[in-house]
C-alpha cells in the first residue's frame, strides 16, 4: 500500500535527515509547525547550507533544525529543549523542527553534544546551559555574517523572528541567508545567555513538535522499522533466573511458514547461552515457531519473593546498617518519649512495562555493524553494538528512534546486543528483534523490593522529637554500577532523604524537613533479581516512608498533617510553599466531610506535593476523586508538558500503589503481561489539577519528582477515610475496610 | 491466503489462517500505525474498527474475516488527521510517547460511532485501554473535546 513504511537503510537517512548531506545526520524527529507558503521561493538550485554550528542548521528557506541529544520518550523534553534553542537564537518558533545526531558522530566530533544519556528527569536540567550557550553562540555568528555583509558593526545589529536588523540603516535579511556565511565565521569565545526576563520562549506553553505523526499512524517507533531485506525474531530467554540453555530441536520448526532460523543467543551479562530466538519472515511466524519449539533449560536460582520477606524484616532490626543521614540524640529521644509510634511497610518489585517492548533492529557486516533503536542511552547503545559486534566503535552506529515509553527501562542494553548476535548470524540481512510482552515483563530491571521501618518518639505535646527511619532492601548501584558505592554505602537508596552540603552530585535529592534527632540508615538485602532505574527510582519508596509516617505521626500526636510537617520545614519556604499550594486550592481543613491526604517530597532537584481526594465505600472500594498537584521545577521551560507529566505521573505512581507487583516462584516471575501486571485504566483515573509554580534561580527535573507523591497522599487520604493504614503495596487484592 | 477491505482498498495476502489481523495489518499490508502491547486484549493499543465498531486485533484470527468487513485502521481514520477525535488530540497535545495512541484514537473513535454523547460510566465502561505515559486524563477531555467537534 501506498503509505507502507519500507524504506532501505540509505533511503531512511536521505527521507528522514534534513542534514544527512551535510554531516550523515539523520532521524528527524518533528516537522515545522508553521503553514507552507504556496509561493515560496524556490531555493533546489543552491547547495544546502552547512550547519551554523552543532546545534542548529538553518535551510534558505529559514527553516532551523535543532539537534537534540537527549532522547524523547514522552516526557516532552524534545520540545522543550527546541525551545530552549530557539528562544537563544531567537527565531521563528513556526519554523522549528527537530534532529538527533547519531551517537557515532557524536563519538567522531569529540562529544561535540556531550551526553545522550536521558535519565534522572535530566533531560533540559542538565544540559541547559551548553545547549542555550551553543544557540547564543550560533545566533552571534547569524548576526556578525550580516554585519559584515553589510559592511556595519555587529553590535549595531538586531535579531528578531530569525530577521536581523541593522538599527541604522534599516537593512534586513534573514538567518536563511546568512547562514552559510555564518558557518564559515569562527565561533564567538563567549556567550552570554539571555536573563530569565528576556525569555520568550521559553515558559510558553507550546504544543509539542511531534503530536502531529502520533495522531495519524505515522510515527516510527523502533518496533515499526522496515528495511530491505529485513527479517524478524522473536525470542526466549531462560525463564528462571541464572538459567541457562540446555537443549532446543530446531528440527521440529524448521519447516514452519516462514522460518529462516533457529538460534541460540549469549547472555549478554553472563557466561554461556540464555536464550533461543527464531528468525523468520515475518515477526509473527517466528514468534508462532518460537512458541512452538521444544527447549530445554538448566540451572537457575530457586528464588521466592515470598521467603525473600525474611531477609528484608531481618534487615529492618539489623545491628549493621549504613547511615545515609541524621544528627542529635536519637537514642535519647526515644528514651524521653511521651508516645512512640512505629510502622513497618512493605514495596514490592515493580516493572517498567513500557508500551512499546523492548526492539532492535541490527544489520551487521564483515566491516560495519548499525542499529536501529529506540534507546535512552544512544551512547551506551553505541558501545554495546561495539561489544557485540566485536568491531571497533568507529565502524558502528546507533540510528535513534523515538520511544514508545522508557521509564528507565531502555537505558539497559540487554536487547541490542542480543540484536546484533542475531544480525552476526546472517551477515548483511538486518534482523528487527521484537520481545513479546511476556518476555518484557519476564526480563525486566525491576524497581527493587524494599521495606522501611519508622519509628517517631513524640513529647508530651505532641511534638516529634525523634525519627529513625531503616531502610532494608535493595541496591541497584550494587548490581549495576558497583563502581558508584562509597565504601560499600549506596547513597542513591537515600533518595529524597540525604543530607544538604555533602555530594554535589546527590544534591538534587536532599530531605527538606528539619528533625533535631533522627536517623535514616539501610540494610543491603540484595535477592538475585537485576534491579533497575524505575521512573522515580528510589524517592518512591522513601516517599511512602517518609511521608505516611508524617500522617500516622501527626494523628498520633492529635495535631493537624498540614500543620505538622509545616512545623518542620521552616528551612524550606520552596517546599513549604507548594504544600500550602495543594492544601489551599485543594480545601484541606474544610468540613465538607472530604477525606483527604497530603503529601511533599523534595528529589530531581524540584519541589512537589499533592493533596489527594478519595472516597471508599462501605465494601471497601476505592475511588480516587480528585488530586491536586504542585511543583516548583525553579523554571518552567513549557507548562502545559508539565502539566502532562505531572497528571502521568499520577497514573504511573498510583498503577503501582493499585496493581503494581512482580513476584517470583522457583525464581520465575509469576505477572508476565497485563492481564497479572495490571496499569490504571480511565475509570480509576482522577481528576488532577496541577499547579506549577516556577520560584526561579534553579532548574528542577519535571519527569519523575511527582510520581513519589501520588501514592501517599493516597494512603494518606483512606487512612482519613477508613482509619485504616494500608502498609502493604500494592493494594490490589486488599479490602480498604479490613486494612 | 485471505482477502481484506482495509481503508476502502481490498488487498489479498498470503497468510496461515490463524495470523491475528494485528499482524497481518503490519506485516502483510504493511500499516504499521496498528501497535503491538499485549497479544491478549488487554491494553488496546491494537485497537482497529471492524464495520465502525472497535477490536482488539492482536486476537483476531484473520480466517474468521469473511472478506465483507470494511476494516479500519488509523491510517483510515480520516484523509489529513480531521476526524473530530484527531482534531481533539491535537488542539489537547494528548500523546506523550505515542505508542498507545492509535489505539486509543481508534478506541474512542469507535465508541463515538455507536455512542455519539458518552457519558462518563459508557467512557469508563468502553475505553479500557491502558496508557503507561499516563495521558488518561487529557484523554477523558479530549472524548468531551472530541464529541462537541462532531
Amino acid at each position: 500500500m501506498a503509505d507502507t513504511i519500507h524504506l532501505s537503510r540509505r533511503n531512511f537517512i536521505v527521507a528522514t535527515g534534513a542534514t544527512g548531506l551535510t554531516i550523515g545526520i539523520l532521524s528527524a524527529c518533528s516537522q515545522p509547525t508553521g503553514d507552507t507558503e504556496a509561493d515560496a521561493p524556490d531555493y533546489s538550485d543552491l547547495p544546502p547550507n552547512p550547519e551554523v554550528n552543532a546545534w542548529v542548521h538553518i535551510d534558505h528557506d529559514d527553516t532551523v533544525t535543532v539537534r537534540i541529544a537527549r532522547s524523547e520518550m514522552g516526557q516532552g523534553t524534545l520540545t522543550g529543549l527546541a525551545q530552549l534553542v530557539a528562544d537563544e537564537l531567537d527565531c521563528d518558533w513556526d519554523k522549528v523542527t527537530t534532529e538527533y545526531p547519531t551517537p557515532g558522530e557524536n563519538l567522531a566530533r569529540e562529544r561535540v553534544w556531550r551526553d545522550f544519556s536521558t535519565g534522572g528527569s535530566q533531560g533540559i536540567r542538565g544540559s541547559q546551559d551548553y545547549v542555550r550557550e551553543g544557540a547564543a553562540a550560533a545566533k552571534a555568528m547569524l548576526i556578525e555574517a550580516a554585519a559584515n555583509e553589510w559592511g556595519v558593526p555587529a553590535s549595531e545589529c538586531t535579531s528578531e523572528n530569525s530577521i536581523i536588523t541593522h538599527g541604522p540603516s534599516g537593512q534586513t535579511t534573514t538567518y536563511g541567508k546568512v547562514a552559510n556565511a555564518a558557518a564559515q565565521l569562527a565561533p564567538p569565545l563567549e556567550v552570554t545567555v539571555k536573563d530569565p526576563s528576556e525569555w520568550k520562549i521559553i515558559g510558553q506553553p507550546k504544543p509539542r513538535l511531534d503530536t502531529a505523526e502520533k495522531l495519524t499512524g505515522k510515527q516510527v517507533y523502533g518496533a515499526d522499522i522496515q528495511l530491505d531485506g529485513m527479517l524478524s525474531a522473536s525470542i526466549k530467554q531462560a525463564p528462571k533466573i541464572g538459567a541457562t540453555l540446555a537443549s532446543f530441536d530446531a528440527a521440529a520448526v524448521e519447516g514452519m511458514p516462514g522460518v529462516q532460523k533457529v538460534v541460540s543467543v549469549r547472555n549478554p551479562f553472563g557466561e554461556g547461552n540464555n536464550a533461543v530466538a527464531v528468525i523468520a519472515d515475518t515477526w509473527w511466524q517466528a514468534h508462532k515457531a518460537l512458541q512452538a519449539l521444544p527447549v530445554e533449560w538448566q540451572g537457575g536460582v530457586d528464588f521466592s519473593t515470598a521467603e525473600f520477606e525474611a531477609e528484608l524484616d531481618d534487615g529492618l532490626t539489623a545491628e549493621e546498617a549504613f547511615v545515609g543521614n541524621g544528627g542529635g540524640d536519637v537514642a535519647g529521644a526515644f528514651a524521653n518519649a511521651a508516645q512512640v509510634v512505629e510502622a513497618t511497610y512493605n514495596m514490592p518489585f515493580q516493572n517498567h512495562a513500557c508500551m512499546e517492548p523492548m526492539n532492535t533492529t541490527a544489520l551487521y557486516t564483515e566491516d560495519r555493524c548499525e542499529i536501529w533503536c529506540p534507546t535512552q542511552n544512544g551512547e551506551a547503545a553505541l558501545a554495546a553494538v561495539s561489544e557485540a559486534s566485536g568491531l571497533p566503535i568507529e565502524q558502528c552506529e546507533v540510528y535513534k528512534i523515538h520511544l514508545g515509553g522508557g521509564f528507565g527501562r531502555r537505558g539497559a542494553p540487554d536487547y541490542v546486543q542480543q540484536a546484533v548476535m542475531l544480525a552476526m548470524e546472517m551477515p548483511g540481512t538486518p534482523i528487527k528483534l521484537l520481545w513479546s510482552r511476556e518476555e518484557d515483563m519476564i526480563h525486566g530491571f525491576f524497581h527493587p523490593t524494599t521495606k522501611g521501618r519508622v519509628r517517631g518518639a513524640l513529647d508530651a505535646d505532641g511534638n516529634l522529637t525523634g525519627l529513625h527511619l531503616r531502610i532494608s532492601g535493595q541496591s541497584i548501584l550494587a548490581a549495576l554500577i558497583p563502581q558508584a558505592l562509597q565504601d560499600g554505602v549506596d547513597y542513591a537508596t537515600f533518595q529524597g532523604l540525604l543530607p544538604s552540603g555533602v555530594d554535589p552530585r546527590l544534591e538534587d535529592q536532599t530531605l527538606k524537613y528539619s528533625f533535631d534527632n533522627f536517623l535514616v540508615d539501610h540494610a543491603m538485602r540484595n535477592p538475585p533479581v537485576r534491579p533497575g532505574f524505575w521512573r522515580g527510582v528510589n524517592l518512591n519508596q522513601n516517599a511512602i516512608y517518609l511521608e505516611c509516617f508524617m500522617d500516622e505521626l501527626a494523628y498520633a500526636a492529635g495535631r493537624d498533617p498540614l500543620e505538622f510537617r509545616l512545623a518542620h520545614l521552616q528551612d524550606s519556604p520552596e517546599a513549604a510553599a507548594v504544600l500550602q499550594a495543594v492544601a489551599d486550592r485543594s480545601g484541606w481543613g474544610s468540613d465538607d466531610g472530604k477525606a483527604r491526604g497530603l503529601c511533599v517530597m523534595y528529589g530531581f532537584g524540584a519541589y512537589v506535593a499533592a493533596c489527594a481526594e478519595v472516597t471508599v465505600s462501605d465494601a471497601g472500594e476505592l475511588k480516587i476523586d480528585r488530586i491536586v498537584a504542585a511543583t516548583d521545577p525553579g523554571h518552567a521551560v513549557n507548562p502545559q508538558q508539565i502539566e502532562a507529566q505531572v497528571e502521568g505521573s499520577f497514573v504511573y505512581g498510583l498503577s503501582a500503589m493499585l496493581y503494581g507487583e512482580i513476584t517470583f516462584e522457583g525464581g520465575e516471575v509469576q505477572e508476565q503481561n497485563f492481564d497479572t501486571f495490571n496499569s490504571m485504566r480511565i475509570a480509576a483515573m482522577p481528576e488532577v489539577e496541577t499547579i506549577i509554580m516556577p520560584s526561579g534561580g534553579f532548574w528542577g527535573g519535571v519527569g519523575e519528582p511527582t510520581i513519589a507523591v501520588a501514592a501517599p497522599a493516597v494512603l494518606n487520604a483512606i487512612y482519613s477515610a477508613t482509619g485504616k493504614r494500608v502498609r502493604n503495596l500494592p493494594i490490589k487484592d486488599q479490602n480498604l475496610r479490613d486494612a | 491466503m485471505a482477502t481484506l477491505k482495509i481503508n476502502g482498498e481490498t488487498v489479498t495476502v498470503e497468510v496461515e489462517d490463524d495470523t491475528p489481523l494485528l499482524w497481518v495489518i503490519r506485516e502483510q499490508v504493511g500499516l504499521t500505525g496498528t501497535k503491538y502491547g499485549c497479544g491478549i486484549a488487554q491494553c488496546g493499543t491494537c485497537t482497529i474498527h471492524i464495520n465502525g465498531s472497535p477490536v482488539r486485533s492482536c486476537v483476531y484470527p484473520v480466517g474468521a474475516l469473511t472478506g465483507d468487513e470494511e476494516i479500519t485502521t488509523i491510517e483510515g481514520l480520516s484523509e489529513d488527521a480531521s476526524h473530530p477525535v484527531q482534531q481533539a488530540w491535537a488542539e489537547l497535545d494528548i500523546p506523550q510517547c505515542g505508542y498507545c495512541q492509535p489505539g486509543m484514537i481508534m478506541a474512542v473513535s469507535g465508541m463515538l460511532n455507536d455512542t455519539p454523547n458518552p457519558t462518563d460510566e459508557d467512557i469508563d465502561a468502553q475505553i479500557t485501554n491502558i496508557c503507561r505515559c499516563g495521558t488518561l486524563a487529557r484523554v477523558r477531555k479530549g472524548i468531551k473535546l472530541a464529541v462537541e467537534k462532531s
